[in-house]
């Protein structure tokens, strides 16, 4: 029996409405108008850092020495070549003992993934698989594409035992679609006319799939308790499950008034909100789009009730703060060039052999603890921080990206750069013991204050575009009460 | 038993120049304004030194490395010159290279020369930590800047001692506002003018809860001093000013990553002054010190240096700020020169410059500064963050 054994996403902190993104550039092109809010990712984050983030809500308590493979679907890495599922797997701690992969070029990699990683488990090359999928895609100022394209992550972890929804068939169709396209050298998505991509794209690839699925497995669509699948429109989403057959209550809903089309994302992320409210016994139907699309179905166990601790599409969809500034949001996506003065543009190059040697303390958080007093410290020390104590060499690895911890002092700093000034940065203390200074992400210098519970979160930490290299780290938010 | 160095070693010489955005002016220009001065005070001639230090912190942006900028541009005929850096504490460090050499006996008089050129690196303020740190700090550490750590010091401090935003940032700006009234009687400081607390309270924040007047100056400038064995001083003038001590603590890296520290004061400052408390033989600092220059990078480091130095009770150097202790006319006079408040802190120059206002008070030169029978003097001068730094205090008397 292989299936997903755990889920979990991520949706950033930012919204913003649709109508602020119309009230700036509806002048443009009128008929760009959109209902509801589309999830922004911050300043300090991408497809990776969402990744990592949607990855840990899905592993979340689990052994992260048993995972044998992730997969990441995404077609917004910041490197044509420099494996981001490398960079995850890093950031999750996972062994290197591992297989890792990027799904790309395709809006339904996300499914491929998911397939693939089922796949391994049923061949027997592993036992235990994630597959995760982010993205944050970028729409030209003014475009149709501006409005709709929200950013978001989900992650499912696929393996042959304590699985809460078994995969029970799958079916693919591939076509070579240009419905949009990056060239080699493109920021922006180019795209044909909307009316072709909608009754010669989702409306018909969509239902191709599905309807095999459906014939191959001997099933009706009355069968499932839920039909997830993505689509442009909510009138086209609506029009495709009706001429399938499908229940209003059956179809899964889409998430374009509040995250908006998150990519590779979207599928996954509705995959998880259906999981949410999934009994056991129900049957799930996926289907994915993108240069065709790939169907799957899957039969919900009594193990899903051991998950339902994942803070997934639920939790947070209600942990949001609204973004009022498009010109804001414009410069978080690099789309306005902004004044970074001398403090922004002056960065000394990254060492990579210095990262490549420091790579978990950088990446995994990893610190050490003093085995003869206990201590945790940070970055990993040789000698023992405690004054006290003080041994030589008798320090073992000691993860703090898992610890909580409590903000112990901070500062809002409009001198240093920052993309969203002021910088909020602090001294956080962790329980258990360790300390050291970190940004704080994901807040207003206004909502903090000394003592306040905080966790840690995976993010873009500088950029250095003239040399292409992206930097991570580990930044504190507070918790949400 | 080691003696310390008490009485082994005088000042006989002092320079400064003007400190201030000096755009018209090089770094060598500085060095050699600082050192004319110096020579002359002291009455001695360059082939009469046989050996200097030389401090400079920013060397990338703008004199380079080594000893070189300061042998080439004074001319020093082939003298081991030895170039010290210590974060901002640099100018401490190249009077300690001097006094331990004339203490040692191997010289009988040494320059020291702190110069730095700030007002050509393009920032506004310091340039960042992370450029001055290495390479592995800028993968894991924020951004910071000196206004920044410095403020979460403050916010530590106003929530230690039960201060709400309005009580902490008025007793700083109390702190601020004495110091520019002492620049406004002194021509080299750069910064001139009186600024009342209110002004201080309402100006724009640079880094929460510190503001632009809780921030020093940004300027260039360069100080030297001669030293020779004390039992040659007199030769050279009737009023040298003796070393008493000279002391430097570094962190232990348990500030930044253990626990135990509380973030309201600066370790190495408390562990420096007793260091140094001990060597001069001082048991009551409050009485015995009549006069000091602090490191008042920023409001808040001068206000937790009183307690850190033991002028003010641990927690009650508010009380001692309000009543004017710290005021020029008050018992214990802190910054009668202005400070880095209003000299502002070219980097490797701030240490030389402190010694020189205490070296000038002694002598009762100080003009309409004067304090009234100084009898001993203290400067402090701290390089880094509250919880990663090295403070270097000395002290001098007559």
């Amino acid at each position: 029996m292989v299936g997903i054994t755990s889920y979990g996403a991520y949706i950033p902190r930012y919204r913003i409405n649709r109508n602020t993104i119309y009230s700036a550039m509806g002048w443009l092109n009128p008929a760009t108008l959109m209902p509801g809010e589309k999830a922004v990712a911050n300043c300090d984050e991408d497809n990776i850092s969402m990744a990592v983030a949607a990855s840990l809500d899905c592993l979340n308590g689990l052994e992260r020495e048993k995972i044998e493979g992730l997969y990441l679907a995404t077609t917004t890495s910041p490197y044509r070549e420099r494996q981001a599922a490398g960079i995850v797997a890093t950031a999750l701690d996972l062994r290197p003992e591992i297989r890792t992969a990027d799904f790309t070029d395709s809006i339904k990699a996300g499914t491929t993934a998911l397939l693939a990683a089922c796949d391994a488990i049923k061949g027997g090359s592993a036992k235990r698989v994630i597959a995760c999928a982010a993205d944050s895609r970028l729409g030209k100022a003014g475009s149709a594409q501006e409005e709709i394209y929200g950013d978001g992550a989900a992650a499912l972890l696929l393996g042959d035992s304590g699985v809460i929804a078994t995969l029970e068939g799958s079916y693919s169709v591939s076509y070579d679609f240009t419905d949009h396209w990056r060239g080699e050298e493109d920021k922006f998505d180019r795209t044909w006319e909307d009316r072709w991509i909608r009754d010669v794209g989702y409306t018909k690839f969509i239902p191709e799939a599905i309807s095999g699925l459906l014939k191959k497995y001997e099933l009706s669509i009355k069968d499932f308790a839920k039909v997830v699948y993505p689509a442009l429109y909510v009138r086209e989403h609506a029009a495709i499950g009706k001429g399938l057959g499908a229940d209003p209550g059956q179809i899964q809903q889409q998430m374009l008034a509040t995250v908006g089309d998150s990519g590779v994302a979207s599928p996954l992320m509705m995959l998880v909100a259906a999981l949410e409210d999934a009994k056991p016994g129900d049957k799930i139907l996926l289907a994915s789009y993108g240069n065709g699309s790939d169907a799957m179905f899957f039969q919900v166990t009594q193990e899903i009730d051991k998950v339902r601790d994942r803070r997934g599409i639920k939790g947070h969809l209600a942990l949001k703060r609204e973004l009022t500034s498009y010109e804001k949001y414009a410069a978080f996506r690099g789309t306005i060039p902004i004044e970074k003065g001398i403090r922004g543009d002056e960065i000394a190059f990254t060492q990579l052999s210095n990262l490549w040697r420091e790579r978990r303390a950088v990446l995994a958080l990893y610190g050490s603890k003093c085995k003869r007093c206990g201590t945790p410290q940070y970055p990993p020390q040789r000698i023992c921080v405690r004054p006290d104590c003080g041994a030589i060499d008798e320090m073992e690895d000691y993860r703090f990206s898992d610890k909580k911890g409590h903000l112990f002092t901070y500062t809002g700093d409009s001198l240093a750069f920052s993309t969203s000034p002021p910088a909020i940065y602090g001294m956080i203390d962790f329980e258990g013991g360790g300390r050291y200074n970190f940004d704080l992400t994901d807040c207003d210098l206004d909502s903090i204050k000394v003592g306040m519970p905080v966790e840690m979160s995976f993010r873009r930490k500088y950029a250095d575009p003239a040399r292409g290299i992206y930097g991570y780290f580990w930044k504190a938010v507070p918790v949400q009460a | 038993m080691a003696e310390g160095i008490k009485d082994k070693v005088a000042i006989i010489g002092m320079g400064c120049t003007k400190f201030g955005e000096s755009w018209d002016k090089s770094y060598e220009d500085l060095i050699v304004d600082a050192f004319k001065e110096c020579i002359e005070d002291a009455g001695i001639e360059k082939k009469d030194i046989p050996a200097a230090w030389f401090a400079s912190c920013f060397d990338e942006v703008f004199a380079g490395k080594a000893g070189t900028p300061l042998s080439t541009t004074l001319k020093l005929p082939f003298l081991p010159v030895t170039r010290v850096e210590n974060f901002c504490a640099s100018g401490t460090e190249a009077l300690r290279g001097a006094a331990y050499a004339v203490a040692s006996g191997v010289y009988d008089i040494a320059l020291a020369l702190g110069v730095e050129k700030l007002k050509d690196t393009g920032y506004g303020g310091l340039p960042d930590f992370g450029s001055v740190m290495g390479t592995k700090n800028r993968l894991i550490t924020p951004n910071m800047t000196a206004p920044g750590a410095f403020a979460m010091m403050a916010t530590r401090y106003f929530s230690v001692y039960n201060l709400s935003p309005e009580e902490g940032k008025r007793m700083l700006a109390r702190i601020s506002s004495k110091s520019h009234h002492n620049g406004t009687l002194n021509p080299k400081a750069h910064l001139r003018r009186e600024v009342t607390v209110e002004q201080i309270m309402n100006a724009p924040i640079v880094a929460w809860p510190l503001g632009l007047f809780d921030c020093c100056g940004v300027s260039d400038g360069g100080a030297a001093a001669i030293v020779t064995r004390a039992d040659m001083a007199k030769k050279f003038r009737p009023d040298p000013v003796y070393v008493k001590s000279l002391q430097i603590a570094l962190s232990s890296g348990e500030e930044i990553g253990y626990t135990d520290f509380d973030y309201a004061h600066v370790e190495t400052g408390y562990r420096a002054g007793q260091r140094a408390y001990r060597e001069a033989g001082i048991t009551n600092p409050r009485e015995e010190i009549s006069m000091a220059e602090l490191h008042d990078c920023f409001s808040i480091t001068e206000c937790v240096t009183y307690e850190d130095l033991q002028f003010s009770a641990r927690g009650r150097a508010r009380e001692d700020i309000e009543s004017g202790r710290f005021d020029l006319d008050g018992p214990q006079p802190v910054q009668p020169d202005g400070g880095l408040k209003c000299f502002g802190h070219p980097i490797a120059a701030s240490g030389l410059r402190m010694i020189y206002e205490m070296y000038k008070q002694l002598q009762g030169k100080a003009g309409p500064r004067q304090i009234k029978n100084p009898k001993l003097a203290l400067t402090h001068n701290m390089g880094g963050m509250p919880a990663l730094n090295l403070i270097g205090v000395c002290i001098v008397g007559l």
